[in-house]
């Protein structure tokens, strides 16, 4: 390859870097992202003018096939699909190093020479975890877009069943990267291996624990990328994918620490199949309160917080919540939304969401910000949102969700929680935090409550 | 030797792309997905150069499949994310 190419490629890795490092900031995100693209088509033209390639009429057909149904997907997917939209497009480029991978080999084969191990093992790896990310992600995005149950599947000797698979793979892997040139039959068997693997591995989670998945699957679809850059002995493969590597693990990271969870809980213990548990202390009545009446309370409150949870994603209460919020700054208040990491069904699902509804970023804060002022808080408004609010994480050693951080809405001076029944959360956990003294129910569906208030106010 | 110099790569890319990330606020982490995504299509390149080559048919099947899959990444994973980050507003009204 050219040194002319070779330089595109290092000043393209620049340029996800410097991406990248834009992203720190919501006001320099969006330039951030525009360089990064920038950095992707110096990439793709310094390849395209490369000697090494000779034909243009499939590459031709695979942009324009690609570029269209990746475009009108991108336009037309709204926001409150982003999960499944991002758990599919995961399993794109999982797929993509997948077929690079089998390209590369097919390529070692026609041509008739020994392949060498150093190419070998990256083949394998990049078909490895290329198929896990492919089908893992169409499960993870079926469960997302409710084509199957989001709920966790669990069977009797799953992890044997993983376990035996995962032999098979290592022995079969073993076989090929020793003699590629005669294990073809090897090859294509480890191909759908990797993809029962991931669907195996996916479908005992369940609905909010997707977070993790989702997160883990995009760093997947880098280390299968990086895998792919090895194959080719390609830098700039291997710059990309290792920065997606590590954002996919860094994501995964916080979110199983914002459910105080190991990564191997998360992954095999389909949390939320059991019944739910009845604690003691849980006991007592929740007050439920009329839109009427909690207009007189947020009417007289300097301070308000909202606290969303995948239950306003559902409602599709955003844009009304932004009215309330904004109704509330008009009349003196302080308006927040106090976003917990895992709220949603993907890490920052909710600022997205509030984002689109035109809530200015500086009032979307994060846990650690407001729990240490949450007691001089007026009203915390609780829309959809549950196990990320329960104090039995925090108070109760027995709850399956003990040591989860919670945001402490129970201790700011009143509670409004807008939900419509007193059933308990994703978690199967009993909430306290409904019969708290300081907490009133606004039962109903979260928009038409917030509709409700808004009118209120506006009388 | 080569081998080892892409491990060496590699292993500073893993570090530096953390060290990057952690400075991501939690607020970003939607569009970070999308963006990473998006750069995770740069395995296009290994998919340009099965597709534009002309040793054996199936490895022109598997190159254009790819690049199919990776221009969908990075065509759909650039827009979106742009998108998103279009919406994010500071108080002032300024766009982002």
């Amino acid at each position: 390859m050219s040194t002319a190419v070779q330089l595109s490629y290092i000043a393209a890795s620049v340029l996800f870097i410097f991406g990248l490092k834009m992203l720190s900031s919501p006001a320099t995100a969006r330039r951030g992202n525009m360089i990064s693209a920038i950095g992707m088509l110096l990439a793709v033209v310094a390849t395209l003018v490369s000697r090494e390639i000779i034909s243009y009429q499939y590459i031709i057909l695979g942009i324009l096939i690609g570029g269209s149904i990746g475009a009108i997907a991108a336009i037309r997917v709204p926001m409150t699909s982003m999960p499944e939209f991002v758990a599919l497009f995961n399993g794109f480029g999982g797929i993509a190093s997948l077929l690079v991978g089998w390209a590369e080999y097919q390529k070692g084969l026609s041509a008739g020479e020994e392949i060498p191990f150093a190419t070998a093992l990256p083949i394998f790896l990049a078909v490895l975890i290329g198929g896990v990310t492919f089908t893992g992600s169409v499960l993870a995005y079926a469960k997302l877009a409710e084509r199957i149950s989001g709920k966790p599947v669990l069977f009797k000797g799953q992890q044997i069943v993983n376990g035996v698979i995962i032999v098979l793979i290592l022995v079969l892997g073993a076989m090929f990267v020793i003699r590629p040139e005669t294990n073809y039959g090897s090859f294509l068997v480890i191909v759908a291996l990797a993809g029962v693997l991931g669907v195996l591995s996916t479908i005992p989670i369940g609905g909010a624990d997707m977070p993790v998945v989702i997160s883990l699957l995009n760093s997947y679809s880098g280390l299968a990328a990086c895998a792919a850059g090895f194959v080719i002995l390609n830098t700039v493969l291997i710059v990309s994918g290792s920065l997606v590597g590590a954002s996919g693990i860094i994501l995964t990271s916080i979110m199983c620490k914002a459910m105080n969870r190991s990564l191997a809980n998360v992954l095999f213990s389909g949390l939320g199949t059991g019944g739910a548990k009845i604690s003691a202390g849980v006991q007592g009545e929740a007050k439920p309160i009329t839109a009427d009446d909690a207009y007189y309370v947020l009417e007289a409150a300097s301070d308000v917080v909202f606290v969303p949870g995948y239950g306003m994603a559902v409602a599709q209460a955003q844009h009304v919540v932004r009215e309330l919020g904004e109704i509330l700054q008009n009349n003196g208040a302080e308006v927040r939304y106090a976003i917990h990491p895992v709220a949603g069904r993907m890490p920052g699902h909710m600022n997205v969401l509030l984002a689109e509804a035109n809530v200015p970023y500086e009032q979307l804060v994060e846990m650690d910000d407001i729990n240490p002022i949450i007691e001089s808080v007026d009203v915390a408004i609780v829309i959809g949102a549950n196990d990320v609010v329960n104090p039995a994480a925090r108070d109760d050693e027995s709850s399956a969700i003990y040591g989860m951080p919670i945001i402490n809405v129970d201790h700011a001076k009143t509670v409004f929680v807008l939900k419509r029944s007193l059933a308990s959360g994703f978690a199967g956990v009993d909430n306290p935090l409904f019969f708290k003294d300081n907490t009133r129910m606004l039962f109903g569906d979260a928009k038409t409550s917030v509709q409700a208030l808004v009118g209120e106010f506006k009388e | 030797m080569d081998m080892l110099l892409l491990l060496f790569t590699f292993v500073l890319a893993i570090f530096l792309g953390f060290e990057l990330i952690s400075k991501v606020p939690a607020t970003l982490h939607t569009p970070l997905m999308s963006g990473s995504n998006a750069i995770s299509g740069i395995t296009i390149v290994g998919a340009l150069l099965a597709a534009g080559a002309t040793d054996g048919w199936l490895r022109v099947v598997l190159g254009t499949a790819a690049v199919a899959f990776a221009t969908i990444n990075v065509i759909g994973g650039y827009l979106v994310t742009d998108r998103m980050l279009a919406m994010f507003k500071s108080k002032e009204g300024g766009r982002s």
